[in-house]
Order: structure tokens, then C-alpha cells, then sequence
């Protein structure tokens, strides 16, 4: 009797969703071919081991570095250019696929209309196309267009990126308190200044500290699309690696964490300012 | 006639019938408090009234017209000339109070010059003015976030008095107040009401204030008008009947405690 009325009735669900869980990962790492025993092989870890052990000391002559400062000058060009294109396009499609800007959902209890989800859907559709296709293959079809360089890199970055904004933008106004912005609407003020007024203030940290975050993907994903060609500390590290200097690599590595260092930091202080 | 209900029902999305059949007409100027119990339907006749709540049956004509047969645009303009004053204000917890005072315009103002007054505020003398008059000029350029409960409500008056409304509603304006500063606001609100020929409608749930400050007093229970007189024919009577409470009235018994509780639902 007492025994029944201290087992946990949780107790026997979470098993079995553990065991679910484990049964339902297993085909997953099979299929994913994961070995882990191929680290262990001497043969694998001696020439692993003879490039790891030419990172130290990290490539520092006056040459590399002077080319290092101009390769990371570019991905950053790449990553800031690719952003701001893609926010000229994520702004206005958040505010068009929101429902934080209803006009007929400012009355209490009442539903989006008929007419702005007619215009909220297929606005919603072009963001799922635009993030769908992963960056470094609008990457490979830019270098196609426009040729090798950091074009195609900024062009795939604001294409992908717009989706992805406008999608996190959209939901981000959602997810805020949204009576003072229906209270401005119920008392006559048009959707942009009631957005301006009652939702801005409580979403400008979150919508800072995102699109910061997504300056530090765009970062790294310029890094990734210089091995398709598109310039930049990718291309850079892409070449090193093939010519096996692992001094220069070592370097690239370091440039990048300080670049995200750098990223997190101007998060930090830009949220500090907006809450 | 400013506002005019004919046989409106209000039922809530969840099903709850929160105004049955209820006939009211107000004249332009005229100021009226709303009474009664807590969930009687005070709310919703205010929101009804404010084309927040769209009435399930019947008809309501607001300022010569009847907005739920408008364009959204035009019932846009119309709500820019009703003026709301919430219990609790909607406030964005940074905001200024200077910003959240002139926001009263928006609803007049162009997209341009309400973007302009975000970056700048176009108007601080009048924002300053009208927080003066609620004892509030010195919370200007303060956050909201810095407030407490009756100084938000201040900064609520202040905005919907600059709105500039021919309607002004207002829901328990004054609940978070001591009530020497409620009185104090009310007469405020009053006066303005009489000086720029506004009608005012407010519910209130401290009934001396009421009578106090207002001429005609409407009485509502169960989401129906039990009264609606002068405040001289209101009587000790007929308030001991509003608020009468059946369960609150019977003194608990043990016979009551023993009774096994039954779910309602």
C-alpha cells in the first residue's frame, strides 16, 4: 500500500520515452555511417597528430599577417554587406507575415482576418523558399553567375539570411506583449505607429541580440562559401589547408574565435543599452 | 446623442453571455458612472462602447454612426475620437512617459510625424502640462517600468486627455489611487469632461466617489441595466441590491464545511 503511494507516476513514462527515444536514434547513427573507431586507428592518428602538432606556433610573419588582415577585412565585408542587403528585405516581409500587426485582431478575442492572411501566407512561403536552400549553394549558383569573389558570397548571405530574419522577426513581434500595440490600434492609430509605439520597445533587445547572432553565423558562413570561391578568410584557409601549413590554419582558427569574441561582446553591450 | 445601445448581447468567445439586452442612450456632454459588482459586465458595456468588443446582437451607433458597418479605415478615424482609459494601461515597461503621453495622437497624427516623435518628442510642452495637472511633471522622462500602479493609471488619463477624445471612456480609472488622489483625478477628469464638452463614461467601483462626481449613475448585474437614475434617486435600497452577494452574505456554518465540494464543471 505504501509502496504504490510513493512511486513516482512519472516514473514509468520517462522510461518509456527514453527507450523510445534510444531505439529511434540508433538506426540514425547507423545510417549516418558514424564510426567512432576510425580516430583510433594509428594510421589516421599519426597524420592527424603530425598537422596538429604544426599548429604552434600559429603563422605570424609580417606577410601572412598583412594577408590575414585583408582576408578577415573581407569576411567581414561579406558578412556585414550580406546582412544589411538581407535586412532590407526581412524588415518589410516580418511586418507583412506577422499577425502582431492585425487590425482585426486588435479587437479583444477577435481573429486575424480573411484578407490580411490571404497576404501573411505567401509572404510566409517566399521566407521558407529564401531559407530553405542552404547559403552555400546560392553560393555556388552566384559564382556561376557573377563569377569567383565575394559578390557571390554577399548576394547568397542576403538571400538565405533574409529568410531566416524575416521568419525569427516575425515571430519575435508575436511573442511580445501585444496589448499596448492593440490598445494604440483601438484607439485609432494606423498598424506601423501602433507596431512602433506599443511593440518595438519590449522586442528591440531580443530583435538586437538575433540579429547579432545572425552577423556571427553570416561570419562564419562567408568563411564557408570562400571554399566555393567567394573570397575571404574561407578561401584563405581553404588554400592553407591544402598546402598543409598548419601554422597558417592555427592562425585562421584564432582570427576566428576573436572575430566571435567580438561578436558576443557587441551583443552584450547593445542589449545592455535596449533593456 | 452621442452613443445609443439597442438590445445588445455581448457573448465571449468562451461562451460566457457578458451583456444581455441592454438599452442605453447618452447624450452628448452628459457624465456617467457605471456601478456594480466585480463581473458584472462593467468591462465589457465599456469595451463594447469603445469598439473594442464587437456586440453579438443588436445595435450600437457611437458619434452619429454605427461602427461595426464602417470601412476598417473610417472605423479607424472613429476610434481616434473615442478615448479609453484602462484599469491597468498597456504600457511598454521601457517607454517613456513623455512618448506613452503624446502616443495619444497617433491616431491623428501621419506615419511621419508619429516616427518623428519617436526619435524626438514633437510636443513635450503639452505632454508636461497635462502630467502637471496630475501631479506627475516630474516622471516626464521617466520609464514606465519606474512607476507604480496609480502612477501609470496617471500616465494613462494623461494620454487618452491628450487624445483629445469626444468620448471618453474610462474602466475603473482610479482603482490603484489613495483616494484622496483618486478624488482629486476624477474631479480632474470631470472638469475637463465639462469644459471641452465631452462625454464621459466611466465605471467605478467605489460607489461614494460615484455619486460624488457624477449626475446620472447607471447600475449594472448579471450583464443587464438594474438602474440608471440621477445620483440624488439613488438610495441606500437600491445599491444594497446591486451588490448583493448570496454567498458572500450567508455566514460560513459547519453544516457548509461538511458538505463534500462538487466541481462545477
Amino acid at each position: 500500500m505504501l509502496s504504490r503511494h510513493h512511486r513516482d507516476p512519472a516514473a514509468f513514462p520517462r522510461l518509456l520515452l527514453a527507450t523510445l527515444a534510444v531505439l529511434l536514434l540508433w538506426p540514425g547513427i547507423r545510417l549516418a555511417e558514424l564510426n567512432p573507431g576510425v580516430l583510433f586507428d594509428p594510421a589516421v592518428s599519426r597524420s592527424t597528430g603530425a598537422f596538429l602538432a604544426g599548429f604552434w606556433p600559429p603563422a605570424h610573419d609580417q606577410d601572412f599577417l598583412a594577408l590575414l588582415w585583408d582576408a578577415t577585412l573581407q569576411t567581414l565585408a561579406i558578412a556585414t554587406a550580406g546582412m544589411f542587403l538581407a535586412l532590407m528585405l526581412a524588415v518589410p516581409a516580418s511586418l507583412l507575415a506577422s499577425r502582431a500587426l492585425s487590425l482585426s485582431a486588435a479587437s479583444i478575442g477577435a481573429q486575424p482576418g480573411w484578407l490580411g492572411t490571404c497576404v501573411r501566407w505567401p509572404v510566409r512561403g517566399v521566407l521558407i523558399f529564401l531559407r530553405s536552400v542552404p547559403e552555400i549553394v546560392w553560393a555556388l549558383l552566384f559564382v556561376r553567375a557573377v563569377g569567383l569573389g565575394p559578390t557571390a558570397g554577399v548576394l547568397a548571405i542576403a538571400i538565405t539570411y533574409a529568410g531566416m530574419l524575416g521568419k525569427v522577426y516575425a515571430e519575435i513581434y508575436e511573442s511580445v506583449d501585444q496589448r499596448p500595440a492593440q490598445a494604440m490600434m483601438r484607439a485609432g492609430a494606423g498598424r506601423l505607429a501602433a507596431f512602433a509605439y506599443g511593440t518595438l520597445p519590449a522586442a528591440a533587445a531580443e530583435l538586437m541580440s538575433y540579429t547579432v547572432y545572425r552577423w556571427e553565423c553570416a561570419v562564419r558562413a562567408s568563411v564557408v562559401m570562400g571554399f566555393v570561391g567567394a573570397g575571404g578568410l574561407g578561401q584563405q584557409i581553404d588554400l592553407s589547408m591544402r598546402m598543409f601549413a598548419s601554422a597558417e590554419v592555427a592562425s585562421i582558427l584564432l582570427t576566428f574565435i576573436v572575430l566571435v569574441l567580438f561578436a558576443d561582446l557587441l551583443s552584450r553591450v547593445l542589449r545592455g543599452r535596449f533593456t | 446623442m452621442t452613443l445609443r445601445l439597442t438590445a445588445v448581447d455581448l457573448r465571449h468567445r468562451n461562451g460566457v453571455q457578458a451583456l444581455r439586452d441592454v438599452h442605453l442612450s447618452i447624450a452628448a456632454g452628459e457624465r456617467v458612472a457605471i456601478i456594480g459588482p466585480s463581473g458584472a459586465g462593467k468591462s465589457s458595456l465599456l469595451n463594447v462602447l469603445a469598439t473594442a468588443l464587437q456586440p453579438s446582437v443588436g445595435e450600437l451607433a457611437l458619434l452619429g454612426v454605427q461602427p461595426w458597418q464602417l470601412s476598417s479605415r473610417a472605423r479607424q478615424r472613429l476610434r481616434s475620437r473615442i478615448g479609453l482609459i484602462h484599469q491597468a494601461p498597456p504600457l511598454p515597461p521601457r517607454q517613456r512617459v513623455v512618448t506613452a503621453v503624446l502616443a495619444g495622437k497617433l491616431g491623428q497624427w501621419g506615419l511621419g510625424k508619429s516616427l518623428l516623435n519617436l526619435l524626438h518628442p514633437v510636443d513635450t510642452a503639452g505632454a508636461h502640462a497635462l502630467l502637471a495637472r496630475l501631479d506627475l511633471d516630474d516622471k516626464l522622462f521617466a520609464q514606465c517600468q519606474q512607476l507604480s500602479g496609480g502612477q501609470l493609471q496617471r500616465v494613462g488619463i494623461a494620454r487618452a486627455l491628450y487624445q483629445q477624445p469626444e468620448l471618453l471612456l474610462a474602466d475603473e480609472p482610479v482603482s490603484a489611487m489613495d483616494p484622496r488622489l483618486a478624488r482629486h483625478t476624477l474631479d480632474l477628469l470631470c472638469q475637463h469632461a465639462s469644459e471641452q464638452r465631452v462625454t464621459l463614461v466611466a465605471s467605478l467601483h467605489t460607489v461614494e466617489l460615484a455619486l460624488a462626481c457624477f449626475p446620472r449613475i447607471i447600475g449594472v448585474r448579471d450583464g443587464q441595466i438594474a438602474f440608471d437614475l440621477s445620483a440624488a434617486e439613488v438610495t441606500p435600497q437600491r445599491l444594497d441590491d446591486l451588490y448583493a452577494n448570496a454567498q458572500l452574505s450567508r455566514a460560513p456554518t459547519s453544516a457548509d464545511t461538511a458538505t463534500p465540494w462538487l466541481p462545477r464543471c
